[in-house]
């Protein structure tokens, strides 16, 4: 629910980075006529060859067959990320003669089920929520992803992402592109100023809070307002806090309401988020230091766009936001420099025990279908490849977490950064919570309650109870 | 764009096309309809003339309202029928009943006050010169959408560190008055409700003055000649002839801004969402249906809505009805 705002902000950030990997593979490879990946030749059900591959069409040669079908696609991403996407796809489109229409919609989560009722269905919808794919699936539309994608997901993705486009044991929908969510960003020459270090364990962090308040300069800035997504940055931090002390299993059975709300453990995380977000020493000023935004209540007021503000000129230290925070900073100084010597740049946020290792949450679409038509099925296997991943990644500002795509493809810092996360194996990868559940808790309550209680300061109990209430009891 | 415009062109094509063949029909159907003659006639044309716009009626607005009745007894997914459950919700949780005192409150404040200062601006400004120049501008709030007054009053309560540089124009005021510490407004139980409304009452003002002025103007001059030569005058000569002779359109102007206040939407949902305690039934009722993908709770806030707007709706038709009466 929440992907359409963070992705509308989303804007062209490397934008020199043309780079298309796509066209130089499609010259450079004349010498051996058939040679394409082994995932296009082998498996491809709609696959053809006919041997007379046009010139520069070879790694397309498992997706033929196909001319003159349009395969419409149906999403929440907007210009000027739509022309990248387009960018990214026109090869494929002028080789297999399948014409992809593209359509996007900030309205995407409230039409897409009105569409599918209506019998109106897209043939391919990229979907930001696993949670609102299990409502889908439930009341039917989305149809099995074909075998190519599947063999695709296995061998480029971490398998936390194909569990999440699975529901009830039927494969559906490969994940797109992805964000990395547990990242802080900070301005590199104010530490340099300093002589603050990055932090590599959470301890070290808070040392770094309470050395920030005795300088004088805030040391956390925060905003959860988000029009009518209002609440989501909050859920994030309270996501991140259950991952780091507990790890993957607990937040498995948290997601899925094995775990309550009301109980000890995520009580114990919300006390951990008080102490860092709701800490009125640590937070958007307060009257303690007379910096940023004020106190702890503003969080609820001030929008996550603007929350990052104060770090450029100093006046905040961290803000814990997403790697598409990325495309903000350019609002508030102009040519920002996103780079690790620049004028903005992240740090993982460290993980809490060595328990959990290497704690990732993060986000992303997952490509789903609503028909089995070979040129959908042609797209889907495509979406899944590499070869699109690499392309797509090479237009810069967007990052995938598929592992066929060289790290260096990412020409800007924080992408990189990203993927390199994103694509680590040995990471613990969990998905948003928010997103994966039911939508009147993750879409409806936890946003709220999250909201009155950096709002009202409600009390945690009533909170996590409220919370525990909504969820649908089917 | 030149190429946008020349895709476009079949779509106008294909429009043209529509019209011309809806032309045609409806030339049809008269020529035929020209032809019976004789007892059937009247009964002919009566169906002729009234049953395209029952058809869109029907189709428009009474199936809409008999599926989002059937869809409110049934479950999220409107896969089964549970009753009254979804009312039960809507009547029975202590969100919903902060939500219905909510818009009980808006529709009782800001149609009063709306009216209220209409029909004093309307006074003020009657024996005005140059009246026109005062009506229009407290008249231009209303060419303004709810969503961009919305966005114009988020930055008059916007709040800031009293320290810093403000920017919300209420809390600089606030100041500039001696209040060192003003409060973040959207944050302020329940107060914060009545600051919405006030973008409300910004809105309607004009409207209410507008057509408040216009009936003021219409008393016949003879009518206050009569009640000043009688000896009334001030206060007297407003509430015992000037309310009297424009009540039906006082009623009229409060009721239709009731309505319009029981559908209002876009300023709750910019300006704080319904968070804060400042829900109310129609962005609930979105965010039910269209967030979380509950057709039946949606559905169910939906009919309360309607049936809550249907009295309104009645009462004010008849006293249009009586006004086109008396002229």
């Amino acid at each position: 629910m929440t992907a359409p705002l963070r992705r509308r902000g989303v804007i062209l950030l490397a934008g020199g980075a043309a780079a298309t990997l796509l066209l130089a593979a499609c010259g450079g490879s004349d010498d051996s006529g058939g040679s394409a990946t082994p995932t296009n030749t082998d498996a491809s059900p709609t696959a053809s060859p006919t041997g007379d591959v046009p010139a520069g069409c070879e790694p397309y040669a498992g997706y033929l067959g196909n001319e003159g079908q349009s395969v419409s696609v149906f999403t929440s991403i907007l210009p000027p990320e739509q022309q990248k996407f387009e960018e990214s796809w026109a090869k494929f489109e002028e080789c297999t003669g399948i014409d992809i229409v593209y359509e996007g919609s900030d309205q995407f989560e409230a039409q897409l089920p009105t569409r599918i009722a209506g019998g109106n269905a897209p043939d391919i919808a990229f979907i930001p929520q696993p949670g609102l794919l299990q409502t889908l699936v439930e009341r039917g539309g989305p149809v099995a992803a074909p075998a190519t994608t599947s063999a695709n997901v296995d061998q480029y993705f971490n398998p936390a992402w194909k569990a999440y486009g699975t529901i009830d044991g039927t494969f559906y929908a490969a994940p797109l592109g992805s964000n990395m969510k547990s990242f802080v960003w900070y301005s590199p020459s104010v530490f340099a100023d300093n002589g603050y270090t990055v932090p590599t364990t959470w301890d070290e962090m808070f040392t770094l809070s309470d050395q920030m308040v005795a300088d004088g300069i805030t040391p956390w800035c925060g905003g959860i307002e988000s029009g009518g997504a209002t609440g989501w940055a909050a859920t994030d931090w309270l996501e991140q806090v259950m991952l780091r002390l507990y790890g993957g299993d607990v937040y498995d059975q948290w997601v899925n309401h094995e775990v309550v709300f009301n109980s000890p453990e995520v009580t114990e995380a919300m006390n951990v988020v008080a102490g860092w977000m709701k800490n009125e020493e640590y937070v958007n000023g307060g009257h303690v230091t007379g910096q940023g935004y004020g106190n702890v209540a503003s969080i609820a007021t001030t929008a996550f766009q603007d929350a990052g503000k104060g770090i450029i000129p100093g006046e905040c230290g961290m803000l814990q936001q997403a790697s598409f925070y990325a495309a903000q900073w350019e609002s508030f100084k102009e040519g920002a420099v996103v780079a690790e010597d620049g004028d903005v740049f992240a740090f993982y946020l460290p993980a809490i025990t060595d328990a959990v290792p290497t704690p990732i949450v993060g986000g992303g679409e997952f490509v789903t279908a609503f028909s089995d038509a070979p040129a959908v099925q042609a797209v889907q296997n495509f979406l899944s490849s590499s070869e699109f991943a690499t392309a797509k990644a090479a237009l810069g500002a967007w990052v995938s977490a598929n592992n066929g795509v060289p790290l260096d493809t990412y020409a800007s810092p924080i992408d990189r950064l990203s993927a390199e996360f994103l694509t680590n194996q040995e990471g613990t990868f969990r998905f948003d919570a928010s997103d994966l559940m039911p939508a009147a808790v993750g879409a409806g309550a936890e946003w709220t309650q999250m909201t009155a209680w950096f709002a009202e300061d409600k009390p945690t109990e009533a909170v996590l109870q409220a919370i525990d209430d909504a969820w649908p009891s089917s | 764009m030149g190429d946008e415009i020349l895709n476009g062109l079949p779509k106008l094509g294909t429009a043209a096309a529509g019209i011309a063949v809806f032309f045609g029909v409806l030339m049809l159907v008269f020529f035929v309809l020209g032809k019976v003659r004789g007892r059937f006639s009247g009964p002919v044309a009566g169906i002729a003339f009234l049953g395209p716009a029952i058809l869109l009626l029907v189709a428009g607005l009474v199936v809409p309202a008999i599926q989002t009745i059937g869809k409110s007894t049934q479950n999220a997914a409107g896969t089964k029928f549970i009753g009254w459950e979804n009312y039960a919700w809507v009547f029975g949780t202590d969100t919903n009943r902060q939500i219905l005192t909510n818009t009980f409150m808006w529709l009782i404040i800001a149609p009063l006050f709306s009216t209220l200062f209409g029909l004093t601006l309307a006074l003020l400004l009657d024996r005005m010169r140059r009246e026109s120049i005062p009506k229009s501008l407290i008249f231009m709030p209303m060419a303004i959408s709810f969503v961009g007054a919305s966005i114009i009053w988020d930055l008059v309560y916007a709040y800031r560190d009293p320290a810093k540089p403000q920017v919300g124009l209420l809390s600089q005021v606030a100041i500039w008055l001696g209040i060192e510490n003003p409060p973040n407004w959207l944050l302020l139980q329940p107060w914060n409700n009545f600051l919405l409304m006030v973008i409300m009452i910004w809105i309607q003002t004009g409207f209410a003055m507008v057509v408040l002025s216009a009936a003021i103007k219409a008393i016949p001059g003879d009518v206050v000649e009569a009640a000043t030569l009688d000896g009334a005058t001030g206060w007297r000569l407003f509430s015992r002839v000037t309310i009297p002779m424009i009540r039906g359109t006082l009623i009229v102007v409060i009721t239709t801004i009731m309505i319009a206040t029981l559908k209002i939407f876009d300023i709750v949902r910019v300006m704080t969402n319904g968070n804060f305690g400042t829900q109310i039934v129609a962005n609930e009722m979105y965010a039910q249906s269209f967030v979380q993908f509950d057709y039946g709770r949606g559905s169910a806030l939906a009919v309360v809505l309607f049936v809550a707007v249907i009295p309104l709706v009645i009462y004010n038709v008849r006293q249009l009805r009586k006004e086109q009466a008396i002229r």
